[in-house]
């Protein structure tokens, strides 16, 4: 329960369908957040929705975990150039292995959380689906779960929409009935940024910029290690046509930038691959979505990347990408760009 | 029915201190700073309980200073001090309670290491002692771990090394358990609190010697002599007092009796858990401490599986979202990190029994295989 509204209403759901539910907030950044998954009045609000709905709630401090699994990563992919999804390596390493581990050493069946995304059993095998909601649809940041964490976990809020989730919390009187969602990664302060907490534990470095048309030097970074692929504001190229990232070079400070149509490709290459449940085929035509929150697209499975049917913009390194069946409907694994 | 073995996280009220509140929670309800007959039975309860605890504590009425807990007793003495003495420097050991921990840290006072033991490391408080220092405060009990520290040996080396300060004691786990009259008469300054001995939560006392002034840090009407404004909480004094009385008159006989239970706790855990290690040394601990260790197992899933059987234990402090810290008092004493968060606080009280220690012994030999399968 991170005292937002998908967990409380899926403490609900689960309690009214007779389970025997205990709620659990993990205690993950021990330092300063905007609200995100940890701050104390999240704890709060968590605590809070258990009492009314009669539930026992614990806290679990994995703070040394999150920094060393989730944290550090993320910033030695940064010193790399490369962008994770420190969202996906949270769900892999904390909700469902160090959670998951605690909840069986318990004693419990299965965890529970307020993920937009559907688990079903076919022939014994587990299926992970995308939500009933395709606006608010999370089975990108799960896609790296394999049959053991699915057998062992309940999505209850996958068969609803965003506004029958609030409308449940509203009519059992929830608090957190009206609670804005959280936004962005939840270690990292608005106010302060991406490139401020980073600036705090890596070397920052400048980077010149370079066109990719012309091999020429048209101006430069103060920080190589915060450019993504893709990026086109703040390349210090103002003037003339809008300029994209197409590749970051942290060892040689360099960055290339090309026009709109050099940002697209047509093969993506991937590895650290995770299956739901057996590997795709080599040939296998399937969707895939490069982005949380983005469209799918179509594509077939090369064993070491994706070649896409029709071309898609560049995918930053160090991004997952979820891969689906054709219906665009069960995962089928994800890799990392 | 739940087996209570976390006493030094708060202990059961004793039936005394509840009978000599209630009156003051219904028709003594008088402000004591007043001038009626109300207010004045409100003042003479309140002296009465300043006797009674002054008493119980070896100081003279005069030098007892009632506050809203033990840890503004502490915040008191700090920052008390430092502000009375002008420039100035505090110094504590690496094991005190937060509630002196923090004061020092935020002036940006020394803290000195302790030894593998838990006790304060005598030689290098020696050598960060000068004339800058005016205030060193040494707790008497450890509250995790129960280590007695040798408060006499840090009296002698703040007189001989830093004249200009005062000795203050954090006594808020000794004060069951030993005579504070005794072992902290060394002391300029000693902190209590009552819900750690029997009486309610949200009052403690600070013992301030004559020679200890100190500049108030809660300012308003002046009461408790100008050292600590605000209304008194009369029932709560009151029941301080009555709860003190109780656990001196009872204490040689509640120690004996205590501490047969947790050494026969202790040894059979000892026994029935392999692996287990008993943290700090005994002879040198309370009557009420039993600690170990339980490499392998993280203490944060050992308590709940204890409280789902029943016994309320205790695995270190809690932070302001309920989580636990890894115990600042265990890596002090060179446990190391992982180490350190597999650590159970069995605390034993004026109310423990042999059944409690039995229930015990049966689950959490069970609750730790479980969790080293």
């Amino acid at each position: 329960m991170s005292g937002g509204v998908d967990s409380s209403v899926a403490a609900a759901v689960l309690r009214d369908a007779g389970h025997d539910v205990v709620g659990a907030t993990m205690k993950l950044w021990g330092g300063e957040s905007d609200s995100g998954c940890c701050s104390v009045a999240d704890v709060d609000d968590a605590r809070r929705v258990a009492q009314q709905l009669g539930l026992v709630h614990h806290v679990f401090n994995f703070t040394d975990d999150f920094d060393s699994r989730v944290v550090d990563p993320y910033v030695d992919a940064h010193r790399q150039g490369r962008t994770p999804n420190p969202c996906v390596e949270c769900n892999r390493h904390l909700k469902f292995d160090r959670f998951l581990v605690r909840a069986m050493q318990l004693g419990f069946d299965a965890i529970a959380t307020g993920h937009h995304a559907r688990v079903a059993s076919v022939d014994d095998r587990w299926r992970l689906c995308r939500g009933a909601d395709p606006a608010k649809d999370q089975s990108y940041v799960l896609s790296m779960l394999g049959q053991d964490a699915l057998s062992r976990c309940l999505l209850p809020i996958g068969e609803l929409t965003k506004p029958e989730v609030r409308h449940r919390a509203a009519a059992l009187g929830l608090r957190t009935a009206a609670k804005p969602e959280s936004q962005d990664v939840c270690f990292i302060l608005g106010a302060r940024g991406r490139g401020a907490f980073l600036g705090d534990r890596i070397d920052l470095h400048p980077a010149t910029v370079m066109d990719a048309e012309t091999g020429m030097a048209i101006g430069s970074v103060d920080a190589v290690e915060l450019v993504t692929v893709g990026q086109r504001r703040g390349l210090g190229v103002g003037g003339g046509d809008v300029r994209y990232a197409i590749s970051v070079d942290v060892g040689d400070r360099r960055v290339t930038v090309g026009r709109r149509g050099a940002l697209d490709t047509d093969v993506t290459p991937l590895g650290s691959f995770a299956w739901v449940d057996q590997p795709a085929l080599i040939g296998t035509a399937l969707r895939a979505q490069t982005s949380a929150h983005g469209a799918s697209s179509r594509a077939i499975f090369t064993g070491d990347g994706l070649r896409w049917a029709a071309p898609v913009r560049r995918v930053a390194p160090g991004q997952t990408v979820a891969l689906y069946d054709e219906d665009d409907d069960a995962v089928i694994g994800s890799g990392v760009a | 029915m739940t087996v209570y073995l976390d006493h030094a996280a708060t202990t059961p009220m004793r039936p005394q201190a509840v009978a000599a509140m209630l009156p003051y929670l219904t028709e003594h309800f008088g402000n004591p700073s007043g001038a009626h007959a109300l207010a004045r039975q409100a003042r003479a309860a309140i002296d009465d309980a300043r006797d009674a605890v002054a008493a119980a504590l070896g100081a003279q009425p005069g030098e007892i200073v009632f506050t809203g807990s033990g840890t503004e007793a502490d915040n008191l003495a700090i920052h008390g001090r430092l502000r009375a003495a002008g420039p100035g420097r505090a110094v504590c050991s690496a094991v005190e309670h937060h509630a002196v921990l923090h004061p020092v840290e935020s002036t940006n006072g020394t803290v000195v290491a302790v030894g593998g033991d838990g006790v304060i490391d005598l030689e290098q408080l020696a050598a960060t002692l000068d004339d800058d220092v005016v205030v060193v405060s040494v707790m008497l009990v450890n509250n995790e771990v129960g280590t007695i520290q040798p408060l006499a040996d840090v009296a002698d080396a703040v007189r001989r090394h830093a004249p200009n300060a005062l000795v203050h004691t954090d006594a808020v786990q000794a004060a069951p358990w030993l005579d504070i009259a005794d072992v902290a008469a060394a002391a300029d300054l000693v902190a209590v609190s009552a819900h750690k001995f029997g009486g309610p939560k949200g009052v403690g006392a600070l013992v301030t010697r004559d020679r200890a002034s100190l500049v108030p840090i809660i300012e308003g009407g002046g009461q408790e002599r100008d050292r600590r404004s605000g209304t008194h909480n009369v029932a709560g004094i009151v029941g301080m007092a009555a709860a003190l009385d109780a656990t001196v008159a009872e204490r040689a006989a509640t120690v004996a009796r205590v501490r047969r239970l947790r050494d026969r706790l202790t040894d059979e855990l000892l026994r029935a858990v392999p692996n287990a290690i008993e943290t700090g040394r005994r002879e040198n601990k309370i009557a009420a401490a039993c600690h170990l260790l339980f490499e392998g197992v993280e203490s944060e899933a050992l308590v709940l599986l204890l409280d789902d059987a029943g016994l309320a234990a205790s695995a270190g402090s809690a932070c302001a979202s309920g989580a636990l810290e890894p115990s600042h008092v265990l890596l002090a004493m060179g446990v190391d990190r992982s180490l350190a968060r597999s650590g159970l606080r069995l605390s034993l009280g004026w109310s423990s029994t042999d059944d409690d220690v039995d229930l015990a012994l049966k689950v959490v030999p069970e609750a730790v295989a479980r969790l080293t399968k």
